[in-house]
């Protein structure tokens, strides 16, 4: 099964070494990383994308714990919790098909934010399923390059994932 | 006061009550070792770097302080490597302090420029490169904290040469403050209960004391908790010494060239409790067969180690220091007294594996067998020396055949298996323990990997003694070669030119050999009482297999038997 651990680190440098290293290391599953700054400047956050039973979770999560740099670690998978990834999609488009993918754009509340003579790219926020969903779509046009950022995740409510 | 960066390290080092530093200077650590000249501090300068590593490894053995090695960039650092792991494998405490090229030079394949932070971040607790000054006594600070606290592991400190040389405002941190690491002391009370609950039902209990038990230094809780329930107990490699061998319910090593009753009551017990092990597969063999009947209670300070391996059934995290004496508590020596009756047929199960299956050898007279040469030397030195092995038969036979006596006494490179540790982790345990007797058991091929610290030892007068097991073989890999290739003898074959006597005498150490059995006994004492550092070359066949042996996939019961 599929867990999202929110980690909180020291944001100091190897960090990210240290993290990385470990998971390939040990031959954890990782489907998805992504780190950044948060509302405190000497923390950095990285929500990671396990796909593990529980033994392997107990693991993943023991071992990330005995860094020294890591402060906390909340699995948001059980929880109320807001799931985003960002993609960007470069997609070919000629005067012809542009508007059928200003259409497939609007239903899926995506945001054309590059055009030109024979492209668009589309920025699109959203849970995994529908990133997926939308790249199958416009794959019929031809699909140049896609970005994505990794999930990241938020509990709902008031408490911190410092905190839960 | 403003002093420098290398003035600063040496102040922290004081203030960490150092006693002694291994290491090996060069370009990037001048201005730290002119420092050490400044302050006279104490330094055993090794031949080469991985001889401080293993060294300042052995003494942290010993003593129970941490190890502290310096060297120098790029070769200097990258030759600490195997020691390093050597150190992880096995937790044990160690700082090390490397220098780094210039801030300025970081980064642009500079001139013995290794990232040795990037190196040695999987073979270490945690680690540091320092670019400025004022981050040192913090730093230092901490390295020695985590270094020693929790489940213990070496931490590397790379600081840049520049560094040394720059100044600060010096005052030492009192306290670490470190968010993310708060190593385990007290864990859960009630699971206490649970494991009481367990202990009391159990018909077949079995304690299995790893090396865990050695750096809590918990020995005497052990030895208390097994005198209170009666339980029997076996050791990992790593717990040999906690439990002297001669203890009655001792039943000795385990796993792959453990004894036949550890194995078989591995096999057959019905509750299984690990104190301070790791369930390596050294010990399990084939880990879906490990312990098949037993339910298991693992005591660790590290939750990571729970369900690694092997399935556990009850945790108790915490520091051993905390659970044995809590656990001890909680039996009621009344309800105590009442579980040797039940376990009594199973201990007399037990007597009889050991009666029937002991770990035996062939007594020749026309070789001299290394067995005899390992219980000659336990039976000489009473089980009072410091013994330290190298890696392969000679430190299986050791295992097997010294009969310990106390804990912290046996020194071994047992989770990474490194030839070449014997010696320069002898002579750190000598600078640790100078009142005590130290003897290293090497084979040919081992002892050939570190041989230079013949020099220190002798510069230094550490009357380590070095008995080298010659069987002109790389022995533990032709025995497999014997059982599980054919016999094709790939490259096992070491009988060459090399005179170790000759060797030993070209770098001050006196040294004898003995080619037969004949006043065996009598030259192992005269070793043994020479004043200072001495070697013995004992000539013993080729051929000798380690035994019982699990083989490698096999199941621990299924060993196969030695003994004619
Ligand atoms: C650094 C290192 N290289 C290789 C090995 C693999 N190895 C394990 S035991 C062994 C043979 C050791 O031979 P020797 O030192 O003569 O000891 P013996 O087994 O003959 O007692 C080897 C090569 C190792 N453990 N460590
Ligand atoms: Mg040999």
């Amino acid at each position: 099964m599929k867990h999202t651990l929110a980690v909180l680190v020291e944001n100091r440098p190897g960090v990210l070494t240290h993290i990385s290293g470990l998971i390939s290391r040990r031959a954890f599953n990782i489907e998805s990383i992504a780190a950044g700054y948060t509302e405190e400047s000497e923390t950095t956050r990285i929500t990671v994308v396990v796909e593990a039973d529980d033994l392997e979770l107990e693991q993943v999560v023991n071992q990330l714990s005995k860094l020294v740099d890591v402060i906390k670690i909340t699995d948001l998978t059980g929880i109320d919790a807001i799931h985003r990834e960002l993609a960007l999609i470069k997609v070919k488009a000629s005067s012809e098909t542009r508007s059928d993918i200003v259409d497939i754009v609007d239903i899926f509340r995506a945001k054309i934010v590059d055009v030109n003579r024979e492209t668009m790219v589309i920025e699109l926020t959203g849970e995994e399923t529908k990133i997926d969903a939308l790249c199958e779509v416009l794959a019929d046009h031809g699909i140049i390059e896609i970005v994505r950022t990794g999930k990241v995740a938020l509990s709902r409510g008031p408490v911190p994932a410092k905190d839960l | 006061m403003k002093i420098t960066g290398a003035e600063a390290i040496v102040e922290s080092l004081k203030n960490e009550g150092v006693k002694v530093i291994f290491g090996y200077p060069g370009g990037a650590v001048l201005t730290l070792y002119d420092a050490l000249y400044a302050a006279n501090y104490p330094h055993i300068l090794t031949r080469h770097e991985q001889g401080a590593v293993h060294a300042a490894d052995g003494y942290a053995r010993v003593t129970g302080d941490v190890g502290v090695v310096m060297a120098t960039s790029g070769p200097g650092a990258t030759n600490l490597v195997t020691g390093i792991a050597t150190a992880y494998m096995d937790s044990i405490p160690l700082v090390l302090i490397t220098g780094q090229v210039a801030v300025s030079l970081i980064g642009r394949d500079s001139f013995q420029e290794a990232d040795i932070r990037g190196i040695t971040t999987p073979i270490t607790k945690h680690n540091y490169l320092v670019k400025k000054a004022e981050q040192l006594p913090r730093v230092i600070k901490e390295a020695f904290f985590i270094a020693r606290t929790g489940r213990p592991g070496p931490v590397v400190v790379d600081v840049a040469k520049d560094v040394f040389a720059a100044e600060l405002d010096y005052s030492y941190p009192e306290k670490v403050e470190l968010r993310g690491y708060h190593p385990l002391w007290a864990g859960d009370e009630a699971v206490l209960g649970q494991v009481v609950d367990e202990m009391s039902r159990a018909r077949r209990p079995l304690f299995f004391v790893g090396g865990g038990v050695n750096l809590s230094r918990t020995a005497e809780e052990v030895r208390a908790l097994a005198e209170r329930t009666g339980f029997p107990l076996i050791l990992s490699l790593m717990g040999l010494g906690t439990v002297p061998s001669a203890y009655p319910r001792n039943f000795g090593l385990v796993g792959m060239h453990g004894t036949y009753a550890a194995n078989m009551a591995t096999t057959e017990c019905d509750l299984l409790i690990g104190l301070g092990v790791r369930f390596d597969d050294r010990v399990t063999g084939l880990l879906q067969h490990f312990a098949p009947k037993a339910k298991v209670i693992h005591f660790d300070v590290d939750p990571a180690e729970v369900n690694k391996n092997v399935r556990t059934d009850i945790r108790v995290l915490g520091d051993l220091k905390w659970s044995l004496p809590a656990l001890l508590r909680r039996l009621d020596p009344a309800e105590t007294a009442e579980w040797g009756e039940k376990i009594a047929p199973w201990l007399r199960l037990l007597e009889e594996w050991q009666k029937e299956n002991p770990l035996t050898y062939e007594r020749r007279d026309d070789v001299i067998m290394p067995q005899a040469v390992i219980e000659t030397v336990s039976d000489l030195t009473g089980g009072e020396a410091l013994v330290v092995t190298d890696v392969g038969q000679n430190q299986m036979w050791t295992a097997q055949f010294y009969r310990f006596k106390h804990p912290g006494s046996w020194l071994t490179s047992g989770g990474l298996g490194t030839m070449g540790y014997g010696l320069p982790a002898g002579l750190g345990a000598q600078v640790g323990c100078p009142e005590k007797h130290v003897v290293v058991f090497a084979g040919d091929g081992g002892i050939m990997m570190n041989c230079q610290e013949f020099d220190t030892i002798a510069k230094f007068g550490l009357p380590v003694k070095v008995i080298i097991l010659n069987n002109q073989v790389l022995g533990m890999v032709a025995q497999w070669q014997r059982m599980f290739y054919g016999g094709r003898y790939a490259h096992t074959d070491l009988s060459g030119r090399t005179d170790f006597v000759k060797l030993a005498e070209a770098m001050g150490v006196p040294a004898l050999r003995i080619t037969e059995p004949e006043g065996l006994r009598e030259t192992l004492e005269r070793v043994l009482a020479m004043p200072g550092p001495a070697v013995l070359e004992v000539r013993i066949p080729s051929d000798e297999d380690v035994l019982p042996m699990v083989p490698g996939g096999a199941r621990l019961d299924q060993m196969v038997m030695g003994g004619r």
